[in-house]
């Protein structure tokens, strides 16, 4: 029965977390506040379901308790105090239309939005999504992110405080601020998946977990924005991406580069999927950033059907992306690409183009690029030690090997 | 909720700019504030004298300090500020964005803290 009671308030949770943050934050624009009624209600749910059995509908009982304890918390702060009065009143009113309708309206758009608000600092937006949206906690976004959990509770606490402070507004965007908007709200999806996917050896359990909670966002995303190409489009791109997710270790632990990947091993469902969305987006003729990544993906992945990579058609589409984003980060990969169809000097050639751009300097793939063009032009030595730069910027052992290796077998300067 | 649209700008470039340009600058400010009293979002405004005029007065331990020019040096000075009223921060912003201010120099929006 506990047990019972338990998974039916880890479900209930999983579910409508985001849906009731949402929902209790919209008109206050308090999130925080929210997110203590919320607590509180899971914690009565655990403490009543166990008696008294769990509720025919769970969501909507728990939306009563955190509703009740948020008016009790709003009547504590400000009891003669006539705005609150207001506030009170539209609280009720709007709870009599959700009960009415038997269902909790889905905001949880409108908390994107304003978790991904220009006035939101960029950096907070992927993590302020993470704990709002899904329920997540600040330890767990901090091991993500790579910040002390104190530090990353800290900045939480402060953009949820200016959420409300500032006026940040849950609603859609105008329709001209929409592309703009939205797009904001795709990158920090995208950050929580890569942030998860840059650790494939999932060192941390925590964060192999992500990848999974940022492909659930973008669900949530695509069942609320179904004519969008480009929510589509990242939901393909990281479709394509986690379908690769075993293939890129050896029964030994030891790291696979993709394209000595044996394409056996990848997830035929997952690859599926993301085709039948990326057509479906192409067929909107928007075209954008994450559709165009989601379409190198798709050309990677169709050595699965055809045994080999066309790296022409790669290298075009890198081209369309470097136009749309002058991303010294695609210049690197659209470098990669020109290597197996121009040759490594060709491809070393477009690198020291975009040398100079500050983001390379930490930026791994790009210095172990670098090494691999190096060491294929027989410049054994700046080889070596553009591979002694990429090591210094890998955490992931596996990778760390492959690399050590590819380092190693560059034959030391004899005397 | 309220905000003070609060204009900044470089005092020095103010004083450089031809009378022409100052007579276009003039009539968009005017443009504007019409434009805000028409949306029924004005609840009050004013431009600033530069900061040759400002005088910093401080009270510590009951003696008051004052001092000639502005609280801190900065590049570019607080020269006038709008009060609006409106739903939410995209509203403050959009017409944040369309004060000449914000061609000029540059415009901070702040929330009023309600008393």
């Amino acid at each position: 029965m506990s047990t019972d009671a338990h998974r039916a308030a880890e479900q209930a949770a999983r579910q409508s977390y985001g849906k009731l943050v949402a929902w209790l934050a919209a008109r206050s624009r308090d999130v925080a506040a929210a997110e203590d009624a919320l607590a509180d209600a899971f914690a009565a749910a655990l403490a009543t379901w166990p008696a008294q059995g769990v509720p025919s509908a769970p969501e909507a009982w728990l939306l009563t308790a955190a509703r009740r304890r948020l008016i009790d918390m709003a009547r504590r702060r400000h009891t003669a105090e006539t705005a609150s009065d207001v506030l009170l009143l539209s609280l009720e009113q709007a709870a009599a239309e959700a009960d009415a309708s038997g269902s909790v309206p889905d905001q949880r758009l409108r908390l994107m939005f304003a978790c991904a608000h220009p006035a939101i600092d960029p950096a907070m937006r992927s993590p302020l999504m993470l704990q709002t949206v899904l329920g997540l906690d600040a330890a767990t976004i901090a091991a993500v992110f790579l910040m002390p959990a104190a530090t990353m509770g800290q900045r939480l606490v402060r953009a949820k405080r200016r959420i409300r402070d500032a006026g940040i507004p849950f609603r859609l965007p105008m329709q001209e601020d929409l592309p703009a908007r939205l797009d904001a709200v795709l990158e920090a999806v995208y950050a929580a998946f890569a942030a998860g996917w840059v650790d494939p050896a999932a060192l941390d359990h925590r964060r192999q977990g992500l990848a999974d909670e940022a492909l659930w966002l973008c669900r949530v995303l695509t069942e609320l924005l179904p004519d969008e190409p480009e929510v589509l489009g990242l939901l393909a791109l990281m479709l394509h991406a986690s379908a690769r997710v075993g293939a890129r270790r050896d029964a030994s632990g030891g790291y696979i580069p993709l394209s000595a990947q044996d394409p056996a091993r990848w997830n035929a469902a997952a690859i599926a999927e993301a085709e039948t969305l990326l057509l479906r987006a192409s067929s909107l003729r928007r075209i954008g950033r994450f559709q165009l990544e989601a379409a190198v993906q798709s050309a990677h992945a169709a050595r699965r059907r055809t045994g080999w990579t066309d790296w022409a058609a790669i290298v075009s589409i890198y081209d369309g992306l470097l136009v749309l984003t002058g991303s010294p980060v695609i210049a690197v990969n659209r470098a990669v690409a020109l290597a197996e169809t121009a040759g490594a000097a060709a491809a070393l050639a477009a690198l020291d183009a975009s040398a100079d751009a500050p983001e390379l300097a930490a930026y791994q793939p790009y210095w172990a690029a670098r090494a691999d063009l190096l060491a294929r032009l027989g410049h054994a030595g700046p080889a070596r030690a553009a591979y002694a730069r990429a090591l210094a910027l890998e955490r992931d052992p596996a990778a760390r090997r492959f690399l050590e290796v590819r380092q190693m077998a560059l034959a030391a300067p004899r005397g | 909720m309220e905000y003070l649209l609060l204009i900044y700008s470089d005092e020095k470039d103010m004083a450089a700019t031809p009378p022409a340009e100052l007579e276009q600058m003039m009539g968009a400010y005017m443009a504007y504030t019409q434009a805000l009293a028409g949306a029924n979002v004005l609840r009050g405004g004013n431009r600033l004298r530069p900061i040759s005029a400002a005088t910093t007065v401080r009270t510590t331990g009951g003696k008051t300090q004052t001092l000639d020019g502005p609280f801190a040096e900065t590049r570019e000075q607080l020269g006038g500020y709008y009060l609006i009223d409106v739903p939410d921060l995209d509203a403050a912003l959009s017409w944040a964005s369309r004060c000449p201010g914000a061609q000029y120099g540059s415009v901070e929006v702040r929330p009023i803290w309600a008393m």
